[in-house]
This record gives structure tokens, C-alpha cells and sequence, in this order.
């Protein structure tokens, strides 16, 4: 179905691909709605998980592109466009923060204000967590996401026609910006959407627990969609075993960092033993809360550490492309370990996990497709090109 | 007493150097090696070297530093001098995790500084190659591959002939004591 032309690098014939994800997004959205009518509060909840997954994904999509400008990598050129493109689901994911807004009072305790009122701590923290505010910081976070992929795909596309010769320079300048005001945003981001869902309590390293996450489900990802391609035939000889063996070292680094991260925040909470800290920890560690956690230890660090420890795994395409796909169903669980917890004693899978998140996921991808495809999939004119074509470590 | 103990001949780039390497490699020659002032690149493949054991030694290090760190603290808190901390258990795994990846970092940098010495077969004080005047220039400007005389396919003409039909200039035996 999908034809590579390897001389102008470019990919055509994706219509039946893109409506496969159309449509899945389409019927997806519609059994949401289906679903909101069964039962709007549980659908709310569903709804956040598949919400921050394909958010988070993007955020390290982004985070990539600016990495790769900043650091002047050359290995990465040749997925860049991937990372570009996933980029341009902002605007998407602006709409898909609408249901968010109008769901806060079913998802965040601090919405209700009757319990503000009898709640000391939520007074304390009413200046910050108040609807008003929470919707102007969304929309804020928004823009600057959507301002910073705007502006690197317009520069990187001007690019290939070479008629702009600082397109490169002026790339790397607004990712220098770009990454603080990434961190910023992001940060914050996650504290609005996933930690104030427990309003009491705080984790200061929580918004880059959630960076890292995102951004190690964005190499997984790309991981993945490039053995995709290269199962149809397409970028095999420019996405080469060097680039996956890079892929691997990234995914293997970020599952440490991200390791470290998740520790580090266990460890302040476990050893101040404050209540409205450890509550958090003790709810996740209940009944079958319990397993899920275990189960994001072993496969989301554990297993992948240990397979990806040894240099020959991680040029292995079929085991990379393994611990990619597990790394990245964990990624969904982390997101609904953190979210489900707040609202349910107990694991309670529901078909609404299932329809939101390929709901989201289907319009997504399928913007992704279609600005992937629309532009070379390599940036053409790039100096660097061959040199990260034919790179070796 | 002296015996021959190398055979060495010069090349005058890098890449000759290179392919020289390839030569001699191809032609079964398993002690060789060759010198260059700064690294080249793709000489490991091109004088068909197996990827350094190095990391298994590191490995092993890190995982018995990690072992001794927790072992020791979990030895201290609970048999030796138990104590109780802020009310946590005597055996509180999490408390000894910090030192335990300390340790296990600290052992990995051990593993791989002597590890790397002992695969290199240093610390060596004097090597045979040394005598001869022209080799000094591998420092500067000087490209080098030496046969070592204990090559199984080592023969003091043939080895001669065959580095002169590669585009070895210089060839010269060292000599050095017997081992």
C-alpha cells in the first residue's frame, strides 16, 4: 500500500492508511460520546488517561526536535521529520482539552467548592487552583507549543527548498528558548492535569517524571514507526541499524533516568513519612493497585534495563522493536496508574479506556500520516544529510 | 641472549595503514598490531578485532559492588548494631538504595580503569619495539604495523616479503630478549 520513492525520499499512496486511523478516530470519538451517556464520570477518567498518553507523546516529540537542533546531532536527521511532524497534533490535542475543561468537575476535587470551603489546604491553594486560572494556564500551555512547532516546521520545510540559508541557525536559537519555556510549561502541565487530581498532595519532581515518560514513549514510538516503514519497504537504506542502535542507547539511557526519577520521588516521600505525601504511594500499593505497580517496575525499568544493557540487543531490530512496544504500553499504564487511582479503590478496566484511547489516538496518528507524507521524509537540503545517512558510530 | 620478538614495517598515510591492516588480516595473522599517533577510523574492523570483553568485566564489578553495598549496610542495621530510624523497619531496603548504586558505580569505575589495564596487559615498564630508532617516530608522523615473532604464521622471510608486497617500507626485525 505505501510506495517509497528512495531518490526524492519521499512516500506516497498513505490514503488507506490514513483512513484506517480516520476511522478508528471517528468511531472511537463517537462510542466516547456513546459512552458519556452510560456514564459521563468513569468516561471523564478514561478520557484523561488516553488524553495525557497522546500529549505526553507529543511533548517528547517536541522535546526531541528541539534536542536535536540544540545539540547540532547529526545521527537523528534522518527521523527528524517524524518528531516534526508529530508536532502538529497540537492544535488537535487544544480540541481534545475542551472535554477536559468541561469534565473538571467530575475529575479534580478541588473544582467543588463546597469543599474548598471546609478544606484549609485547598483555600491555601485556591489562588493556583481555581478553574478560571486552570483554563487560562491550558490554553497557555497550548500556545506555546503550538508557537514552537509552528515556527521549527515553517523554518525546517523553508529549508528544503534552500531558498533560506539561516533556516538552520534560527532552529537552533528558538530551541535554546524553546526548551526553557518547554520545561516551564510542561511542568506545569502536569501538575495541573495529573497531580492536582489529588489535591493534597505534592511531588516537586513530578512534572519531570512526566517529561521523561513522554519523551522515552516518543523514541519508543519512532522506534516503532520506523520498523513499520521498513516492514513496507520504505527508508530501510536511510534509517539504518546505526540509527536503531542509537534509538536503543537513547531508550536505554531514559529508562534509567526515568528509573531514577520515579525512585527519587518514592524515596523523599518514603523517607519523611508525612501522611498527606505517603497517601499517594499507599493507594497506588492496595488490592490490585499493588500489582500494577509492580508490574511498571518490572516492565518499565527492569525488563528493559536488563535486555538493553548488552550492546548486541540493541542493534537487534526484533528485540529493540520488542522492549519499544512493551516501553510503550507501559507508558499508557504509568498514565493510568497515576490518574485512576484518585477515583477507584480498586483496577476496574472498562471498554471506555479502550474507545477513548483510540479515539484520540486515531485523529492524532492520522494528522501525523498526513504531514509526514506531505513534505521529503528526510529535510533534503540539510548539509548534514549524508553524514547522518551514512553514520557510524 | 637475543631473538627476534617483532617485525615491523611503515606506511606513509593512514589509509594505507588501513588496508595494510586488512591485508594482514586476511592473510591469518592473529598477533599484530598497528600504530598511528591518533586514532583511525574503522581500524578495529579492518584488523578484524572482537569487541572488548571490557563491559562484562564492568558488569560483573557493578553488580558485586551493589551486593557488597546492600549486604553491608542490611548487615549493620540488623545484626551488628540494629537500631530503629524514625520508626522504620531494621531491614528499610529503601534507605540503603543510595549507597547501594554508589557502590555500584564506584565498583563499575574499578572494573573499568583496572580492567581496562589488565586486558592491555599494562602496567608494562619496557616493550622490545622500543629499540628501534625509526618506530620512535609513531608519535609524530609515523604509521606502523608490527608482527609479533610468537604469530603462529610469524616466518622471519616470508613475513618480510609478503609486508614489502603489502607496501610496508623499512621492514626491520626487532630484537629483544627471550621470554
Amino acid at each position: 500500500m505505501i510506495q517509497f520513492d528512495s531518490s526524492t525520499f519521499t512516500l506516497s499512496r498513505t490514503g488507506s492508511l490514513q483512513r484506517i486511523f480516520l476511522v478508528s478516530g471517528v468511531i472511537g470519538l463517537a462510542l466516547s460520546v456513546v459512552a458519556w451517556f452510560a456514564d459521563s464520570q468513569h468516561l471523564y477518567q478514561s478520557y484523561l488517561v488516553a488524553f495525557a498518553f497522546w500529549t505526553t507523546l507529543a511533548l517528547g516529540m517536541l522535546f526531541f526536535t528541539m534536542l536535536h537542533h540544540v545539540t547540532g546531532a547529526v545521527w537523528g536527521l534522518v527521523i527528524r521529520r517524524s518528531s516534526e511532524a508529530m508536532m502538529t497534533v497540537f492544535p488537535l490535542l487544544l480540541l481534545f482539552f475542551i472535554p477536559v475543561v468541561i469534565g473538571s468537575h467530575d475529575l479534580f476535587h478541588w473544582t467543588h467548592e463546597e469543599a474548598v470551603r471546609e478544606d484549609f489546604l485547598l483555600q491555601w491553594k485556591a489562588p493556583y487552583l481555581n478553574f478560571t486560572f486552570f483554563v487560562v494556564r491550558g490554553v497557555l500551555f497550548f500556545a506555546v507549543w503550538i508557537a514552537l512547532a509552528v515556527f521549527l516546521n515553517r523554518y525546517s520545510l523553508a529549508q528544503d527548498t534552500g531558498a533560506d540559508p539561516g533556516a538552520a541557525r534560527r532552529m537552533r536559537y528558538l530551541s535554546a528558548a524553546g526548551i526553557v519555556l518547554y520545561a516551564i510549561s510542561s511542568t506545569f502541565a502536569a501538575f495541573d492535569w495529573l497531580m492536582s487530581l489529588e489535591p493534597h498532595w505534592y511531588s516537586t519532581i513530578f512534572g519531570v517524571y512526566i517529561f521523561v515518560g513522554g519523551f522515552l514513549a516518543a523514541l519508543t514510538f519512532m522506534t516503532l514507526f520506523f520498523l513499520f516503514l521498513r516492514s513496507k519497504g520504505a527508508m530501510g537504506n536511510v534509517v539504518t541499524r546505526e540509527h536503531y542502535h542509537d534509538l536503543g542507547r537513547m531508550i536505554f539511557a531514559f529508562t534509567v533516568f526515568w528509573a531514577y526519577i520515579a525512585g527519587s520521588q518514592y524515596f523523599l516521600i518514603w523517607y519523611a513519612n508525612i501522611p498527606e505525601e505517603t497517601s499517594w504511594f499507599l493507594t497506588r500499593w492496595n488490592d490490585g493497585w499493588k500489582t500494577v505497580s509492580l508490574v511498571i517496575i518490572i516492565f518499565h525499568f527492569a525488563v528493559p534495563f536488563v535486555v538493553l544493557v548488552f550492546h548486541s540487543t540493541k542493534q537487534n531490530l526484533k528485540v529493540l522493536g520488542t522492549v519499544a512496544g512493551i516501553l510503550l504500553v507501559m507508558h499508557y499504564v504509568d498514565m493510568y496508574w497515576i490518574v485512576m487511582p484518585n477515583f477507584t479503590e480498586n483496577v476496574q478496566l472498562s471498554w471506555m479506556d479502550l474507545v477513548t484511547f483510540v479515539g484520540i489516538g486515531g485523529l492524532v496518528m492520522w494528522r501525523f500520516i498526513i504531514r509526514y507524507a506531505r513534505s521529503p521524509l528526510v529535510p533534503v537540503k540539510d548539509p548534514k544529510l549524508r553524514q547522518s545517512i551514512e553514520h557510524r558510530v | 641472549m637475543k631473538t627476534p620478538r617483532a617485525m615491523i614495517a611503515s606506511f606513509d598515510t593512514p589509509g594505507g595503514l588501513l588496508h595494510a591492516a586488512e591485508e594482514v588480516r586476511d592473510k591469518g595473522y592473529t598477533r599484530f598490531d598497528c600504530h598511528s599517533s591518533f586514532p583511525i577510523h574503522g581500524m578495529d574492523d579492518a584488523m578484524g578485532l572482537k569487541r572488548s570483553p571490557l563491559g562484562f568485566i564492568v558488569g560483573g564489578m557493578a553488580v558485586l559492588g551493589a551486593v557488597v553495598g546492600m549486604g553491608l549496610q542490611g548487615w549493620v542495621t540488623t545484626v551488628d548494631y540494629p537500631l530503629i530510624f524514625s520508626g522504620k523497619p531494621l531491614w528499610s531496603w529503601q534507605a540503603y538504595i543510595i549507597i547501594t548504586f554508589a557502590m555500584l558505580v564506584l565498583f563499575g569505575a574499578f572494573g573499568t580503569v583496572l580492567g581496562m589495564l589488565f586486558l592491555n596487559r599494562l602496567p608494562r615498564w619496557h616493550h622490545p619495539l622500543f629499540t628501534s630508532d625509526r618506530f620512535a617516530s609513531v608519535t609524530d608522523d609515523g604509521f606502523f604495523i608490527s608482527i609479533e615473532a610468537d604469530d603462529p604464521k610469524f616466518d622471519p622471510e616470508q613475513t618480510a616479503a609478503f609486508l614489502a608486497s603489502i607496501g610496508g617500507k623499512d621492514i626491520e626485525t626487532i630484537e629483544g630478549e627471550a621470554r
